[in-house]
Protein backbone atom coordinates (compact mmCIF):
# COMPACT_ATOMS: atom_id res chain seq x y z
CA UNK A 1 0.00 0.00 0.00
CA UNK A 2 2.69 2.51 -0.94
CA UNK A 3 0.16 4.85 -2.50
CA UNK A 4 -1.58 5.43 0.83
CA UNK A 5 1.80 6.54 2.14
CA UNK A 6 2.29 8.81 -0.88
CA UNK A 7 -1.16 10.29 -0.41
CA UNK A 8 -0.45 10.94 3.26
CA UNK A 9 2.82 12.65 2.33
CA UNK A 10 1.00 14.84 -0.18
CA UNK A 11 -1.60 15.82 2.43
CA UNK A 12 1.09 16.65 5.01
CA UNK A 13 2.99 18.62 2.36
CA UNK A 14 -0.12 20.61 1.45
CA UNK A 15 -0.82 21.44 5.10
CA UNK A 16 2.82 22.48 5.55
CA UNK A 17 2.84 24.74 2.49
CA UNK A 18 -0.55 26.22 3.40
CA UNK A 19 0.51 27.03 6.96
CA UNK A 20 3.84 28.40 5.82
CA UNK A 21 2.30 30.60 3.16
CA UNK A 22 -0.51 31.78 5.45
CA UNK A 23 1.86 32.74 8.27
CA UNK A 24 5.06 33.83 6.48
CA UNK A 25 3.60 35.30 3.31
CA UNK A 26 0.08 36.49 4.06
CA UNK A 27 0.19 37.48 7.73
CA UNK A 28 3.74 38.76 8.02
CA UNK A 29 3.65 40.08 4.44
CA UNK A 30 0.62 42.26 5.11
CA UNK A 31 2.19 43.62 8.30
CA UNK A 32 5.45 44.34 6.48
CA UNK A 33 3.57 46.02 3.66
CA UNK A 34 1.76 48.33 6.09
CA UNK A 35 4.94 49.13 8.01
CA UNK A 36 6.92 49.86 4.83
CA UNK A 37 4.06 51.91 3.39
CA UNK A 38 4.01 53.88 6.62
CA UNK A 39 7.76 54.38 6.56
CA UNK A 40 7.74 55.58 2.94
CA UNK A 41 4.83 57.94 3.59
CA UNK A 42 6.37 59.29 6.84
CA UNK A 43 3.82 57.77 9.19
CA UNK A 44 4.03 54.99 11.77
CA UNK A 45 1.78 52.24 10.40
CA UNK A 46 0.01 49.77 12.73
CA UNK A 47 1.16 50.40 16.28
CA UNK A 48 -1.46 49.36 18.83
CA UNK A 49 -1.98 45.56 18.80
CA UNK A 50 1.00 43.82 20.40
CA UNK A 51 4.53 45.25 20.63
CA UNK A 52 5.04 47.75 17.76
CA UNK A 53 1.80 46.49 16.15
CA UNK A 54 3.28 43.03 15.51
CA UNK A 55 0.01 41.22 16.22
CA UNK A 56 -2.14 43.50 14.03
CA UNK A 57 -2.59 40.99 11.17
CA UNK A 58 -3.48 38.18 13.58
CA UNK A 59 -6.20 40.41 15.03
CA UNK A 60 -7.36 41.26 11.50
CA UNK A 61 -7.50 37.58 10.52
CA UNK A 62 -9.56 36.75 13.61
CA UNK A 63 -11.89 39.61 12.74
CA UNK A 64 -12.28 38.43 9.14
CA UNK A 65 -13.05 34.88 10.34
CA UNK A 66 -16.06 36.17 12.29
CA UNK A 67 -17.45 38.42 9.54
CA UNK A 68 -20.64 37.55 7.73
CA UNK A 69 -20.30 35.81 4.37
CA UNK A 70 -22.33 37.92 1.95
CA UNK A 71 -23.21 36.58 -1.50
CA UNK A 72 -24.78 39.14 -3.89
CA UNK A 73 -28.35 38.27 -4.90
CA UNK A 74 -27.66 37.95 -8.63
CA UNK A 75 -24.26 36.34 -8.30
CA UNK A 76 -23.56 32.95 -9.82
CA UNK A 77 -23.26 31.13 -6.49
CA UNK A 78 -21.24 28.14 -7.71
CA UNK A 79 -18.62 30.17 -9.61
CA UNK A 80 -18.58 32.86 -6.90
CA UNK A 81 -17.74 30.30 -4.22
CA UNK A 82 -15.26 28.19 -6.20
CA UNK A 83 -13.19 31.16 -7.40
CA UNK A 84 -12.05 31.58 -3.79
CA UNK A 85 -10.44 28.14 -3.87
CA UNK A 86 -8.75 28.47 -7.27
CA UNK A 87 -6.67 31.59 -6.52
CA UNK A 88 -4.88 30.42 -3.31
CA UNK A 89 -4.58 26.86 -4.68
CA UNK A 90 -2.70 28.08 -7.76
CA UNK A 91 -0.40 30.11 -5.50
CA UNK A 92 0.26 27.14 -3.19
CA UNK A 93 1.09 24.83 -6.11
CA UNK A 94 4.00 27.12 -7.04
CA UNK A 95 5.91 26.14 -3.90
CA UNK A 96 6.28 22.46 -4.86
CA UNK A 97 9.40 23.12 -6.99
CA UNK A 98 11.11 25.79 -4.87
CA UNK A 99 14.23 24.62 -3.00
CA UNK A 100 14.38 26.39 0.38
CA UNK A 101 17.81 25.21 1.51
CA UNK A 102 19.61 22.07 2.58
CA UNK A 103 19.36 19.96 5.71
CA UNK A 104 21.85 17.19 6.39
CA UNK A 105 23.14 17.28 2.80
CA UNK A 106 19.67 16.86 1.35
CA UNK A 107 17.94 19.74 -0.44
CA UNK A 108 14.69 20.95 1.11
CA UNK A 109 12.32 20.72 -1.83
CA UNK A 110 8.94 19.00 -2.13
CA UNK A 111 9.59 17.56 -5.61
CA UNK A 112 12.59 18.16 -7.85
CA UNK A 113 10.82 17.90 -11.21
CA UNK A 114 12.94 17.74 -14.36
CA UNK A 115 10.53 20.35 -15.76
CA UNK A 116 10.45 22.45 -12.57
CA UNK A 117 10.72 25.89 -14.20
CA UNK A 118 7.95 25.11 -16.69
CA UNK A 119 5.83 23.73 -13.86
CA UNK A 120 6.17 27.05 -12.06
CA UNK A 121 5.10 28.97 -15.16
CA UNK A 122 2.13 26.63 -15.60
CA UNK A 123 0.78 26.79 -12.05
CA UNK A 124 1.21 30.53 -11.73
CA UNK A 125 -0.81 30.96 -14.93
CA UNK A 126 -3.80 29.25 -13.26
CA UNK A 127 -4.40 32.22 -10.95
CA UNK A 128 -6.01 34.18 -13.74
CA UNK A 129 -8.73 31.55 -14.15
CA UNK A 130 -9.76 32.15 -10.53
CA UNK A 131 -9.67 35.93 -11.00
CA UNK A 132 -11.86 35.71 -14.11
CA UNK A 133 -14.28 33.42 -12.25
CA UNK A 134 -14.48 35.87 -9.34
CA UNK A 135 -14.97 38.82 -11.68
CA UNK A 136 -17.72 37.17 -13.66
CA UNK A 137 -19.40 35.31 -10.80
CA UNK A 138 -19.90 38.47 -8.72
CA UNK A 139 -22.27 39.94 -11.34
CA UNK A 140 -20.86 43.39 -10.71
CA UNK A 141 -19.52 45.67 -13.41
CA UNK A 142 -16.44 46.71 -11.44
CA UNK A 143 -15.57 43.11 -10.64
CA UNK A 144 -16.04 42.10 -14.27
CA UNK A 145 -13.84 44.96 -15.52
CA UNK A 146 -11.19 43.88 -13.04
CA UNK A 147 -11.42 40.30 -14.30
CA UNK A 148 -11.13 41.36 -17.94
CA UNK A 149 -8.15 43.60 -17.26
CA UNK A 150 -6.54 40.77 -15.35
CA UNK A 151 -6.91 38.38 -18.28
CA UNK A 152 -5.39 40.85 -20.76
CA UNK A 153 -2.58 41.69 -18.35
CA UNK A 154 -1.68 38.14 -17.36
CA UNK A 155 -1.72 36.82 -20.91
CA UNK A 156 0.60 39.67 -21.98
CA UNK A 157 3.06 39.36 -19.10
CA UNK A 158 3.30 35.57 -19.09
CA UNK A 159 5.29 35.78 -22.32
CA UNK A 160 8.20 37.91 -21.00
CA UNK A 161 8.29 35.76 -17.83
CA UNK A 162 8.47 32.62 -19.95
CA UNK A 163 11.24 34.08 -22.10
CA UNK A 164 13.23 35.13 -19.02
CA UNK A 165 12.85 31.61 -17.58
CA UNK A 166 14.05 30.09 -20.85
CA UNK A 167 17.28 32.11 -20.95
CA UNK A 168 18.15 30.91 -17.44
CA UNK A 169 17.30 27.32 -18.32
CA UNK A 170 19.46 27.59 -21.43
CA UNK A 171 22.44 28.82 -19.47
CA UNK A 172 22.05 26.17 -16.77
CA UNK A 173 21.27 23.46 -19.31
CA UNK A 174 18.36 22.21 -17.24
CA UNK A 175 14.77 22.99 -16.31
CA UNK A 176 15.13 21.58 -12.81
CA UNK A 177 15.22 24.28 -10.12
CA UNK A 178 17.74 22.30 -8.10
CA UNK A 179 20.10 21.97 -11.06
CA UNK A 180 19.77 25.70 -11.78
CA UNK A 181 20.74 26.58 -8.19
CA UNK A 182 23.70 24.22 -8.32
CA UNK A 183 24.83 25.68 -11.65
CA UNK A 184 25.28 29.05 -9.90
CA UNK A 185 27.78 27.84 -7.30
CA UNK A 186 31.33 26.66 -7.22
CA UNK A 187 34.48 28.23 -8.67
CA UNK A 188 33.97 30.09 -11.94
CA UNK A 189 30.18 30.11 -11.64
CA UNK A 190 28.45 33.42 -11.07
CA UNK A 191 24.93 34.10 -9.87
CA UNK A 192 22.69 34.52 -12.90
CA UNK A 193 21.79 38.03 -11.81
CA UNK A 194 25.33 38.92 -12.96
CA UNK A 195 25.36 36.94 -16.19
CA UNK A 196 21.70 37.55 -17.06
CA UNK A 197 20.92 41.03 -15.68
CA UNK A 198 18.39 41.80 -18.42
CA UNK A 199 16.51 38.57 -17.74
CA UNK A 200 16.47 39.40 -14.04
CA UNK A 201 14.96 42.84 -14.64
CA UNK A 202 12.43 41.46 -17.12
CA UNK A 203 11.46 38.74 -14.64
CA UNK A 204 11.01 41.20 -11.76
CA UNK A 205 8.96 43.63 -13.87
CA UNK A 206 6.73 40.96 -15.35
CA UNK A 207 6.37 39.29 -11.92
CA UNK A 208 5.10 42.57 -10.46
CA UNK A 209 2.52 42.64 -13.23
CA UNK A 210 1.63 38.96 -12.75
CA UNK A 211 0.83 39.45 -9.08
CA UNK A 212 -1.15 42.63 -9.85
CA UNK A 213 0.85 45.04 -7.72
CA UNK A 214 1.27 48.76 -8.32
CA UNK A 215 2.28 50.13 -10.84
CA UNK A 216 0.43 47.27 -12.56
CA UNK A 217 -2.55 46.94 -10.19
CA UNK A 218 -5.24 47.81 -12.73
CA UNK A 219 -7.06 44.66 -11.71
CA UNK A 220 -7.82 46.11 -8.28
CA UNK A 221 -7.37 49.86 -8.87
CA UNK A 222 -9.21 51.14 -5.78
CA UNK A 223 -9.73 54.62 -7.22
CA UNK A 224 -11.45 53.30 -10.37
CA UNK A 225 -12.89 49.85 -9.64
CA UNK A 226 -13.68 49.80 -5.89
CA UNK A 227 -11.54 46.71 -5.37
CA UNK A 228 -11.77 45.09 -8.80
CA UNK A 229 -12.43 41.38 -8.96
CA UNK A 230 -12.90 40.89 -5.21
CA UNK A 231 -15.20 43.88 -4.62
CA UNK A 232 -18.10 41.62 -3.58
CA UNK A 233 -16.17 39.27 -1.32
CA UNK A 234 -16.39 39.53 2.45
CA UNK A 235 -14.95 37.88 5.53
CA UNK A 236 -12.86 34.75 5.11
CA UNK A 237 -13.36 34.67 1.35
CA UNK A 238 -11.72 38.08 1.09
CA UNK A 239 -8.92 36.82 3.33
CA UNK A 240 -8.37 33.82 1.02
CA UNK A 241 -7.92 36.13 -1.97
CA UNK A 242 -5.46 38.14 0.06
CA UNK A 243 -3.65 34.90 0.94
CA UNK A 244 -3.52 33.94 -2.73
CA UNK A 245 -2.17 37.32 -3.73
CA UNK A 246 0.59 37.44 -1.12
CA UNK A 247 1.33 33.73 -1.65
CA UNK A 248 1.83 34.41 -5.34
CA UNK A 249 4.08 37.40 -4.64
CA UNK A 250 6.28 35.38 -2.28
CA UNK A 251 6.39 32.53 -4.79
CA UNK A 252 7.57 34.91 -7.52
CA UNK A 253 10.24 36.33 -5.21
CA UNK A 254 11.32 32.82 -4.16
CA UNK A 255 11.59 31.82 -7.82
CA UNK A 256 13.68 34.92 -8.56
CA UNK A 257 15.99 33.96 -5.68
CA UNK A 258 16.28 30.42 -7.04
CA UNK A 259 16.90 31.45 -10.64
CA UNK A 260 19.02 34.57 -10.27
CA UNK A 261 20.40 34.94 -6.74
CA UNK A 262 21.98 31.52 -6.24
CA UNK A 263 19.11 30.04 -4.23
CA UNK A 264 20.07 29.02 -0.70
CA UNK A 265 23.84 29.37 -1.20
CA UNK A 266 25.86 31.87 0.82
CA UNK A 267 28.81 31.98 3.21
CA UNK A 268 28.61 31.44 6.96
CA UNK A 269 24.91 31.43 7.81
CA UNK A 270 22.64 28.36 7.54
CA UNK A 271 21.25 27.80 4.03
CA UNK A 272 17.59 28.33 4.93
CA UNK A 273 18.46 31.65 6.55
CA UNK A 274 20.26 32.79 3.40
CA UNK A 275 17.21 31.88 1.36
CA UNK A 276 14.91 33.85 3.68
CA UNK A 277 17.23 36.89 3.67
CA UNK A 278 17.35 36.99 -0.13
CA UNK A 279 13.60 36.41 -0.28
CA UNK A 280 12.83 39.34 1.97
CA UNK A 281 15.24 41.62 0.08
CA UNK A 282 13.20 41.00 -3.07
CA UNK A 283 9.91 41.37 -1.17
CA UNK A 284 11.17 44.73 0.05
CA UNK A 285 11.88 45.74 -3.56
CA UNK A 286 8.31 44.78 -4.56
CA UNK A 287 6.90 46.87 -1.69
CA UNK A 288 9.24 49.78 -2.32
CA UNK A 289 8.10 49.91 -5.96
CA UNK A 290 4.44 49.68 -4.94
CA UNK A 291 4.56 52.71 -2.67
CA UNK A 292 6.77 54.76 -5.01
CA UNK A 293 5.25 54.58 -8.50
CA UNK A 294 1.78 55.62 -9.73
CA UNK A 295 -0.48 53.23 -11.63
CA UNK A 296 -0.19 52.67 -15.40
CA UNK A 297 -3.10 53.11 -17.81
CA UNK A 298 -4.30 49.90 -19.46
CA UNK A 299 -2.97 50.87 -22.92
CA UNK A 300 0.40 51.87 -21.45
CA UNK A 301 0.49 48.59 -19.58
CA UNK A 302 -0.18 46.42 -22.63
CA UNK A 303 2.12 48.48 -24.88
CA UNK A 304 4.91 48.19 -22.34
CA UNK A 305 4.72 44.41 -22.47
CA UNK A 306 4.18 43.89 -26.21
CA UNK A 307 6.33 46.71 -27.59
CA UNK A 308 9.14 46.79 -25.08
CA UNK A 309 9.49 43.78 -22.76
CA UNK A 310 8.78 41.02 -25.29
CA UNK A 311 11.13 42.34 -28.03
CA UNK A 312 13.82 42.91 -25.41
CA UNK A 313 13.33 39.41 -23.99
CA UNK A 314 13.50 37.89 -27.49
CA UNK A 315 16.71 39.78 -28.24
CA UNK A 316 18.15 38.62 -24.93
CA UNK A 317 17.17 35.06 -25.83
CA UNK A 318 19.03 35.24 -29.15
CA UNK A 319 22.14 36.71 -27.51
CA UNK A 320 22.06 34.03 -24.79
CA UNK A 321 21.67 31.30 -27.40
CA UNK A 322 24.66 32.72 -29.29
CA UNK A 323 26.83 32.68 -26.17
CA UNK A 324 25.68 29.25 -25.01
CA UNK A 325 26.08 27.57 -28.40
CA UNK A 326 28.90 29.45 -30.15
CA UNK A 327 31.12 31.05 -27.53
CA UNK A 328 30.97 28.38 -24.79
CA UNK A 329 29.77 25.46 -26.93
CA UNK B 1 -6.56 -2.21 -6.70
CA UNK B 2 -3.18 -0.58 -7.09
CA UNK B 3 -2.72 3.11 -6.41
CA UNK B 4 -2.09 3.77 -10.08
CA UNK B 5 -5.36 2.17 -11.12
CA UNK B 6 -7.22 4.07 -8.43
CA UNK B 7 -5.66 7.33 -9.60
CA UNK B 8 -6.61 6.47 -13.17
CA UNK B 9 -10.27 5.92 -12.30
CA UNK B 10 -10.49 9.08 -10.19
CA UNK B 11 -8.92 11.11 -13.02
CA UNK B 12 -11.18 9.47 -15.60
CA UNK B 13 -14.28 10.37 -13.58
CA UNK B 14 -13.07 13.98 -13.16
CA UNK B 15 -12.23 14.35 -16.86
CA UNK B 16 -15.41 12.76 -18.20
CA UNK B 17 -17.66 14.37 -15.57
CA UNK B 18 -16.40 17.86 -16.41
CA UNK B 19 -16.64 16.98 -20.10
CA UNK B 20 -20.34 16.21 -19.67
CA UNK B 21 -20.82 19.56 -17.90
CA UNK B 22 -19.00 21.34 -20.75
CA UNK B 23 -21.38 19.87 -23.32
CA UNK B 24 -24.67 19.99 -21.41
CA UNK B 25 -24.51 23.21 -19.36
CA UNK B 26 -26.95 25.93 -20.43
CA UNK B 27 -24.57 28.67 -19.36
CA UNK B 28 -21.63 29.14 -21.69
CA UNK B 29 -19.38 30.48 -18.91
CA UNK B 30 -20.04 27.35 -16.85
CA UNK B 31 -19.04 25.29 -19.89
CA UNK B 32 -15.83 27.25 -20.25
CA UNK B 33 -14.93 26.97 -16.58
CA UNK B 34 -15.71 23.24 -16.55
CA UNK B 35 -12.99 22.85 -19.18
CA UNK B 36 -10.39 23.48 -16.44
CA UNK B 37 -10.99 20.27 -14.42
CA UNK B 38 -11.27 18.36 -17.69
CA UNK B 39 -7.85 19.62 -18.80
CA UNK B 40 -6.36 19.00 -15.36
CA UNK B 41 -7.73 15.44 -15.37
CA UNK B 42 -5.96 14.82 -18.67
CA UNK B 43 -2.83 16.33 -17.09
CA UNK B 44 -3.06 13.71 -14.35
CA UNK B 45 -3.26 10.97 -16.98
CA UNK B 46 -0.09 12.30 -18.61
CA UNK B 47 1.64 12.21 -15.22
CA UNK B 48 0.56 8.58 -14.81
CA UNK B 49 2.21 7.89 -18.18
CA UNK B 50 5.49 9.46 -16.94
CA UNK B 51 5.13 12.27 -19.46
CA UNK B 52 5.84 15.20 -17.12
CA UNK B 53 6.80 17.60 -19.90
CA UNK B 54 3.55 17.04 -21.80
CA UNK B 55 1.62 17.30 -18.52
CA UNK B 56 3.13 20.66 -17.63
CA UNK B 57 2.58 21.98 -21.15
CA UNK B 58 -1.03 20.81 -20.92
CA UNK B 59 -1.54 22.96 -17.80
CA UNK B 60 0.37 25.93 -19.24
CA UNK B 61 -1.36 25.99 -22.64
CA UNK B 62 -4.80 24.49 -22.07
CA UNK B 63 -5.80 25.15 -18.46
CA UNK B 64 -3.86 28.41 -18.19
CA UNK B 65 -4.10 30.01 -21.62
CA UNK B 66 -6.86 28.48 -23.77
CA UNK B 67 -9.50 28.62 -21.01
CA UNK B 68 -8.58 32.21 -20.22
CA UNK B 69 -8.81 33.09 -23.91
CA UNK B 70 -12.25 31.45 -24.21
CA UNK B 71 -13.53 33.22 -21.07
CA UNK B 72 -12.06 36.51 -22.29
CA UNK B 73 -13.81 36.22 -25.65
CA UNK B 74 -17.16 35.29 -24.06
CA UNK B 75 -17.00 38.22 -21.67
CA UNK B 76 -15.97 40.71 -24.37
CA UNK B 77 -18.51 39.65 -27.00
CA UNK B 78 -21.63 38.93 -24.98
CA UNK B 79 -21.88 42.04 -22.84
CA UNK B 80 -20.06 40.26 -20.10
CA UNK B 81 -22.84 37.83 -19.29
CA UNK B 82 -22.57 35.03 -21.79
CA UNK B 83 -26.16 34.10 -20.96
CA UNK B 84 -27.66 34.99 -24.33
CA UNK B 85 -25.52 32.63 -26.34
CA UNK B 86 -27.57 29.64 -27.54
CA UNK B 87 -25.74 26.44 -26.72
CA UNK B 88 -27.31 24.41 -29.54
CA UNK B 89 -28.13 24.92 -33.17
CA UNK B 90 -29.90 22.92 -35.87
CA UNK B 91 -26.78 20.88 -36.62
CA UNK B 92 -27.04 18.86 -33.40
CA UNK B 93 -28.00 15.63 -35.16
CA UNK B 94 -25.03 15.84 -37.55
CA UNK B 95 -22.69 16.51 -34.64
CA UNK B 96 -24.05 13.56 -32.69
CA UNK B 97 -23.64 11.28 -35.73
CA UNK B 98 -20.01 12.36 -36.21
CA UNK B 99 -19.31 11.88 -32.50
CA UNK B 100 -20.84 8.39 -32.52
CA UNK B 101 -18.86 7.39 -35.61
CA UNK B 102 -15.69 8.68 -33.97
CA UNK B 103 -16.44 6.81 -30.75
CA UNK B 104 -17.09 3.58 -32.68
CA UNK B 105 -13.84 3.96 -34.61
CA UNK B 106 -11.78 4.71 -31.50
CA UNK B 107 -13.23 1.84 -29.47
CA UNK B 108 -12.65 -0.59 -32.33
CA UNK B 109 -9.05 0.51 -32.60
CA UNK B 110 -8.60 0.37 -28.83
CA UNK B 111 -10.05 -3.14 -28.58
CA UNK B 112 -8.15 -4.59 -31.54
CA UNK B 113 -4.74 -3.07 -31.02
CA UNK B 114 -2.09 -5.11 -29.26
CA UNK B 115 -0.84 -2.92 -26.48
CA UNK B 116 2.81 -3.27 -25.57
CA UNK B 117 2.30 -2.76 -21.85
CA UNK B 118 5.53 -2.55 -19.93
CA UNK B 119 7.70 -3.73 -22.79
CA UNK B 120 9.69 -0.52 -22.91
CA UNK B 121 9.75 2.73 -21.02
CA UNK B 122 9.62 5.88 -23.08
CA UNK B 123 11.32 8.88 -21.53
CA UNK B 124 9.72 12.17 -22.44
CA UNK B 125 12.28 14.61 -21.11
CA UNK B 126 12.36 18.13 -22.55
CA UNK B 127 15.74 17.36 -24.11
CA UNK B 128 14.42 14.30 -25.94
CA UNK B 129 11.41 16.20 -27.21
CA UNK B 130 13.63 19.05 -28.44
CA UNK B 131 15.95 16.63 -30.22
CA UNK B 132 13.00 14.95 -31.87
CA UNK B 133 11.54 18.29 -33.06
CA UNK B 134 14.84 19.32 -34.63
CA UNK B 135 15.62 15.85 -35.92
CA UNK B 136 13.16 13.24 -37.23
CA UNK B 137 10.05 15.41 -36.74
CA UNK B 138 11.42 18.64 -38.18
CA UNK B 139 8.87 18.74 -41.00
CA UNK B 140 5.90 18.41 -38.60
CA UNK B 141 7.38 21.08 -36.38
CA UNK B 142 7.89 23.54 -39.23
CA UNK B 143 4.44 22.73 -40.65
CA UNK B 144 2.86 23.55 -37.29
CA UNK B 145 4.68 26.85 -37.08
CA UNK B 146 3.40 27.83 -40.53
CA UNK B 147 -0.16 27.00 -39.46
CA UNK B 148 0.27 29.14 -36.33
CA UNK B 149 1.76 32.01 -38.35
CA UNK B 150 -1.13 31.92 -40.80
CA UNK B 151 -3.70 31.96 -37.99
CA UNK B 152 -1.85 34.88 -36.40
CA UNK B 153 -2.01 36.86 -39.65
CA UNK B 154 -5.67 35.89 -40.04
CA UNK B 155 -6.47 37.18 -36.56
CA UNK B 156 -4.74 40.48 -37.29
CA UNK B 157 -6.68 40.91 -40.55
CA UNK B 158 -10.01 40.19 -38.81
CA UNK B 159 -9.26 42.43 -35.86
CA UNK B 160 -7.88 45.36 -37.85
CA UNK B 161 -10.31 48.25 -38.34
CA UNK B 162 -11.11 49.19 -41.93
CA UNK B 163 -9.38 52.43 -42.77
Amino acid sequence: MTWVWELLRAVVGTVLIFTGVAVVAAMFGVLLERKIAGWIQSRLGPKHVGPQGLLQTIADTLKLLQKENIVPKNADRLIFASAVIVVPLAALLDYVVIPFGTAGGRPLIFRDLNVGVLYFAATSSLVVVGILMAGWGSNNKYALLGGLRSAAQMVSYEIPIGLALITVAMQAGSLSTLAIVNAQTGPGHLWYVLTQPISFLIFLTAATAEVNRTPFDLVEAESELVAGYFSEYTGMRFALFQLGEYGEMFAMAAMAVTLFLGGWHGPGLPSVLWFVIKLYVLIFVFMWVRWTYPRFRIDQLLNFSWKFLIPLALLNLVVTAFFVMVVHG
Amino acid sequence: MSGEALAFWVLAVITLGSGVVVVTSHNIVHSAVALVPAFLGVTGLYVLLNAEFVAVIQVLIYAGAITVLILFVIMLTEGGTGLRVPQRNEQGAVGAAVALAMAALLSTVALRATWGIGTRTLVYTPGDIGQSFLGPNLLVFEGTSIVLLVSLIGAIIIARKED
